[in-house]
């Protein structure tokens, strides 16, 4: 697969952008880039990228996170580490954005570098059975307020479509004519559409550019 | 394609009051609950509702008591320290039979604590909360599905009985994401003679008030109510029982601490030991008359939460402390693990039965 340099997850909050950044750096890693993921959320306070730690640094990846993300504060402050993202350019980037404009305000700040460098994938993270992002009016809705608080423009859409535990091989397959919609209302690609990898081999064959993903284990039932 | 949807605890909440007939939210964001207000702020003002985020708890709460007077359905939100500044306008509600939802998703405590989730707001919210002799009802919801069904039915039950009913979840319960299904069924109207909503010159002034001028008065109210709270306790105790038919040991959980311990209670099956749980949903009324049919079979019940153990007091009097009663908790912001409610439930079949 071609990576851009720096690859950013943005959409509605619970759409599946930590989950699908943290396989997508993995994956890259896999690939035998050299990784660095971010966590930018400053609006969500539980189930943070940092509490996947152990995994990403098995794997060699580099997690830059605030000090106090997984803590039990909510401070929403921003490692200046951060920057080293967009100033040391020998390593790939992946980013993960705070859910709606709210979380995507967050990313203003390091939007010029990332735009001027031109070297950038930014995925729409979208998932249909979200009860706000149901249709795709109200999907490129969330799209443009998230552009608008970003300053930055979204380069392709990754399908998620999904009802947590319960999805099933129909439900994704139902999902797909609603991001080829997005996408073309958009006037993006559908780069990727992702599932559960115990769905992949059911659907493998049906759907261009699946990516299965790892999800992390409930200790609750 | 499915009909469910995915949604965050807190949003579930929101959009089942929506759909149980409540268009009027009056909140203050905090963490780990901040969604509800978020949620609503984005829907109340396409459904024709009223959605406001007041300066304060405080003020929220007063202005669910403004609304509940004029008999429409009213919700308001918060996390640990934002219900206990709500705690003087929730006594007023009880003073007034007004009826109300007020939504508690709990986070570490006591003081500012934290924002992970925590179950220690149990007394709170059972034993009353704010000042005078009260009740809320109290529902503890353990999925996403729940945070929904249980919504609908604490706006009715509000209405039913003319008082507050308390949702009481905690930080998972209100930030994970599960399947859920928005059925709201029917929507059970009753009549509101009291609501000031008017009187068009027709019919004398209707007064919502919490003063009673006379002790007398004041005294048979209080007498009144309470003879209401009976009729609540015979009726209205819901709870759910896993594998009891055959336990000895009895585990009493709700909300998110319930379901790891049916994780642990199923480990603990696969190897023999007999055990179940009885898990409220109802934390007021508390579910007394099963948990004392259980102390006649069980030689032992375990307690799970994630408080020092505030509810182990009801449980003992459910059961009138003729077993003994054991703790498996964690708090400050920790989940116990399926592993430590396993280690607890061998221990105490090991052990347990005696004093």
């Amino acid at each position: 697969m071609e990576y851009k340099r720096i690859t950013l997850f943005a959409g509605h909050y619970g759409s599946g952008k930590t989950n699908i950044a943290l396989n997508y750096a993995l994956n890259m890693k896999r690939d035998g880039k050299s990784v660095v993921i971010a966590d930018l959320d400053i609006v969500n306070p539980y189930f943070r990228t940092k509490d996947s730690e152990r995994e990403l640094n098995e794997a060699g990846i580099k997690l830059i996170s605030s000090s106090f993300a997984s803590s039990n504060i909510d401070l929403p402050a921003l490692p200046q580490e951060i920057y080293s993202i967009v100033d040391d350019k020998s390593d790939y980037a992946v980013m993960d954005i705070g859910g709606d404009d709210r979380g995507a305000y967050a990313l203003g700040r390091y939007a010029d570098s990332i735009v001027r460098e031109n070297n950038y994938e930014m995925f729409m993270v979208i998932n249909m059975y979200r009860p706000l992002t149901r249709d795709v009016e109200s999907t490129l809705e969330v799209m443009q307020e998230i552009e608008t608080a970003c300053s930055m423009k979204f380069t392709a859409v990754v399908n998620n479509s999904n009802i947590g535990e319960e999805t099933t091989a129909q439900d994704v397959l139902d999902s797909m004519s609603y991001a080829d919609k997005v996408a073309k209302a958009s006037g993006l690609p559908l780069r990727l559409t992702t599932v559960d990898k115990k769905l992949y081999n059911e659907l493998h064959e049906k759907i261009e550019n699946l990516m299965p993903l790892t999800l992390q284990d409930k200790i609750w039932r | 394609m499915s009909e469910k949807v995915l949604m965050k605890g807190n949003e579930a909440i929101a959009e089942a009051a929506i759909l149980a007939g409540c268009h009027h939210y009056f909140g203050y964001p905090i963490t780990p609950q901040t969604e509800v207000a978020a949620y609503m702020a984005k829907r109340m003002p396409k459904i024709g509702g009223t959605f406001l985020q007041a300066e304060s708890e405080v003020s929220a709460i007063n202005m669910v008591i403004g609304v509940a007077s004029t008999g429409k359905r009213v919700m308001t939100s918060s996390s640990s320290p934002g219900v206990s500044l709500k705690a003087e306008g929730i006594s007023y509600l009880a003073g007034c039979d007004l009826p109300a939802v007020v939504v508690n998703v709990q986070r570490g405590g006591p003081g500012l604590g934290g924002i992970q989730p925590s179950q220690s707001d149990y007394f709170q919210s059972v034993k009353g909360g704010g000042h005078g002799d009260y009740h809320n009802i109290v529902l503890a919801p353990a999925s996403v599905q729940e945070m929904a069904s249980l919504t609908f039915k604490a706006f009715d039950l509000a209405d039913k009985y003319s008082m507050v009913s308390m949702i009481l979840a905690d930080g998972t319960m209100g930030q994970m994401m599960e399947p859920v299904s928005l059925d709201a069924g029917e929507v059970n109207t009753y009549e509101k003679p009291w609501a000031l909503t008017g009187t068009n010159c027709e019919r004398k002034h209707n007064i919502v008030n919490s003063l009673y001028l006379k002790p007398e008065a004041l005294d048979q109210k209080n007498f009144e109510r309470y003879e209401k709270y009976k009729t609540i306790e015979e009726n209205e105790v819901m709870y759910e029982e896993y594998l009891m038919d055959d336990a000895e040991i009895c585990v009493v959980s709700f909300g998110i601490t319930a379901r790891v311990a049916k994780n642990a209670i199923n480990e603990a099956r696969a190897k023999g030991v007999k055990v179940g749980m009885i898990r409220p949903i109802t934390l007021w009324p508390f579910p007394k008359k099963v948990l004392n049919e259980a102390a006649d079979k069980c030689k032992a019940f375990i307690s799970v939460e994630m408080s020092m153990g505030q509810m182990i007091e009801d449980i003992e009097l459910a059961i009138r402390c003729k077993k003994p009663v054991y703790l498996c908790n964690r708090v400050g912001g920790m989940i116990p693990t399926p592993e430590e409610v396993l280690a607890k439930i061998d221990e105490v079949n090991e052990n347990g039965g005696a004093f």
